[in-house]
């Protein structure tokens, strides 16, 4: 299930020494120069938008983002605007951190514990269950938008957070690499187990949970970015701008007529932050998470 | 009580409960009530039954038909961007030449756009391609001769915007894909390809490629499946749903528009319908073809 992401051992050192030395060493700068090139395009939007928190947010608007920048008029009034401001800014920062945080306690427990029925046991109708399991984590959520904001609206269930967290609580592909790992329990934990008299959910909760750290890991880290990213679901369901989280707030920043562009951008870049600074310390986790669906069973 | 928490026979049913609701409460009841909606007119709650009177309405929708072809324009155009750039890219990363350190750092910096909101992407994308000249894109053309490109405004070149950016958020991705599939490769393979006197360009074409199928099987479904159902890259992008001619409106879009801009439910339902029908024939047909009804698969 893990994912090799080192470059594999060289088995055939032996023979490359025999190649001219130098072709080999120049086609190794041209690599790292393309390399290099590739990676400095893909930083560049984001460099751009770091240079944005430093200018004048109105010209922005008007002049886009660049980095032809008179770097004399490069100022720190926009990082003062944002923690001196008394608008929704941190407040939608909060709600994006409650709702993310409930949203991965809720969606591991939830669909792990689906996972380890499908995992462990033999039972009627498992495998229509699988299927159903593997169709939802391809059908794209975007299907599914108009039905269930009827239903919401129906229910009166609008504007409250719970629905914001409740249809992703079992979710697919979450399930589905649970599914994966547990498989991958030794069957005599939970003979282990019954012997010594535990009921079924005590097998899973106090002997399989445990083992499966690596798995948690990986998923806290893939639900903790969708769902501080997610912004399709709040926005059809949030209506109160104190509600709002991050995403939805800073969309209604970017209205043609907005007055309040220079928070647009350092709200923009602040509300990457978080997510980049837990990319730094586990990045295995976001690489295992986010390949997670290609690994099939 | 005490027999149940034991029960190795009503345990699974237990513990697949949550995910059974979820599909009934979240999916089948809200998706079956969208069905019924699609054959009425739906008028300040006040529902009447009008038969297939809205399906006939939508293929008698030009704008329905620009935005199927915008969906499958850019559908088409993603797969052609984001299959084989990212197996290169993944092929060059995969190869015994160059430091492994300079790789990880490449690796990582490739991948760190996915981890944007489509908001934030979509704002830096739009200031990127403002149609000023002082516009980062525009800078870029300027550099080569060419005069300021009008890009959000054009058809084409709005396409690229959002085929840029696409391409900007998923290449790390499906490199990351492409490399663990490559790494699954035996060692093997090479070995005897290459005392068959095969060159690197050859093992890639005659070992690489074919063991990388069910990769790139997986790529193509998301890949599909991510650009008929595109819709939040193109509202960033526009700063709306709404784009000069329609250009950037798609599927989903359409469906926004009439359904939850427009509150026309009856027919916003049946282009959902329609659109639901569309991505379910290929869910099928991909599953059946990947074997994945066979028995040992969903064990």
């Amino acid at each position: 299930m893990t994912l090799r992401t080192t470059t594999p051992p060289d088995a055939t050192q032996g023979r490359r020494t025999e190649e001219p030395r130098l072709t080999h060493r120049r086609a190794s700068l041209i690599q790292a120069a393309f390399l290099v090139l590739i990676a400095a395009v893909a930083l560049i939007p984001l460099l751009a938008i770091f240079l944005g928190t430093f200018q004048d947010g109105n010209v922005i608007i008007r002049n886009g983002i660049s980095f032809s920048v008179d770097f004399s008029e490069l100022s720190l009034d926009n990082y003062v605007m944002l923690f001196t401001d008394s608008g929704l800014y941190f407040r939608w920062f909060w709600n994006s951190l409650i709702i993310t945080i409930v949203q991965v306690v809720g969606t591991l427990l939830v669909s792990s514990f689906v996972a380890y029925g499908f995992a462990m046991y033999e039972f009627k109708g498992k495998r229509l269950g699988f299927i159903l399991v593997l169709i939802l984590m391809t059908v794209p959520f975007e299907m599914l938008m108009l039905p269930l904001y009827v239903q919401v609206n129906n229910f009166g269930a609008a504007d409250q957070y719970w629905i914001v967290v409740l249809p992703f609580l079992a979710q697919a592909v979450t399930i589905f690499f649970f599914r994966q790992y547990f498989l991958g329990v030794p069957k005599e934990v939970l003979e282990a187990g019954r012997v010594d008299g535990v009921t079924e959910f005590g097998i899973f909760f106090r002997l399989v949970v445990p083992i499966a750290k690596p798995a948690f890991a990986a998923m806290a880290i893939l639900n903790g970015m969708i769902t501080w990213n997610n912004f399709l679901w709040p926005l059809l369901v949030l209506r109160s701008p104190e509600k709002f989280v991050l995403p939805i707030g800073l969309n209604t920043l970017l209205t043609p007529h907005g007055n309040n562009y220079e928070l647009l951008i350092i709200g923009a870049f602040f509300s990457l932050i978080p997510i980049l600074i837990l990319f730094l310390a586990f990045q295995r986790f976001f690489i295992d998470g986010m390949t997670a669906g290609a690994v099939k069973g | 009580m005490k027999k149940v928490l034991y029960s190795q026979r009503l345990a699974p049913y237990f513990f697949i409960l949550p995910f059974v609701l979820t599909l009934l409460v979240f999916w089948l009841v809200p998706v079956g009530r969208s069905v019924v909606m699609s054959f009425q007119e739906v008028l300040y709650g006040q529902t009447t039954f009008i038969g297939t009177a809205n399906y006939e309405r939508l293929g008698r929708d030009p704008i329905f038909w620009k935005a199927v072809y915008n969906s499958m324009r850019y559908m088409l155009l993603t797969l052609l961007l984001l299959i084989p750039i990212p197996m290169v890219l993944a092929a060059i990363v995969n190869s015994k030449l160059g430091s492994s350190r300079l790789k990880n750092i490449f690796k990582a910096s490739l991948f760190v756009p996915a981890l944007t909101s489509v908001v934030v992407a979509g704002i830096v994308f739009r200031l990127m391609f403002s149609e000023t000249p002082s516009g980062l894109m525009n800078e870029v053309v300027g550099f080569f001769g060419f005069g300021p490109v009008r890009w959000l405004r054009e058809d084409l070149t709005g396409l690229v915007a959002l085929l840029a950016l696409a391409v900007w958020r998923w290449a790390g991705v499906n490199m990351m894909y492409f490399l663990a599939g490559m790494q699954a490769i035996p060692h093997d393979y090479y070995e005897a390809a290459s005392l068959d006197g095969a060159s690197k360009v050859q093992q890639f074409f005659h070992v690489t490629l074919p063991n990388l199928k069910p990769t790139m099987v997986y790529v193509t479904t998301i890949s599909v499946y991510g650009g008929l159902a595109m819709f939040l890259e193109s509202f960033m992008l526009y700063a709306g749903n709404n784009s000069p001619n329609n250009q950037g409106l798609t599927i989903v879009g359409y469906l926004y528009r009439k359904g939850i801009q427009e509150n026309d439910l009856g027919f916003a339902s049946a282009v959902g319908v329609v659109l639901l029908v569309l991505i379910l024939a290929i869910n099928l047909t991909q599953l059946t073809a990947t074997g994945t009804f066979k028995k040992e698969s969903v064990r």
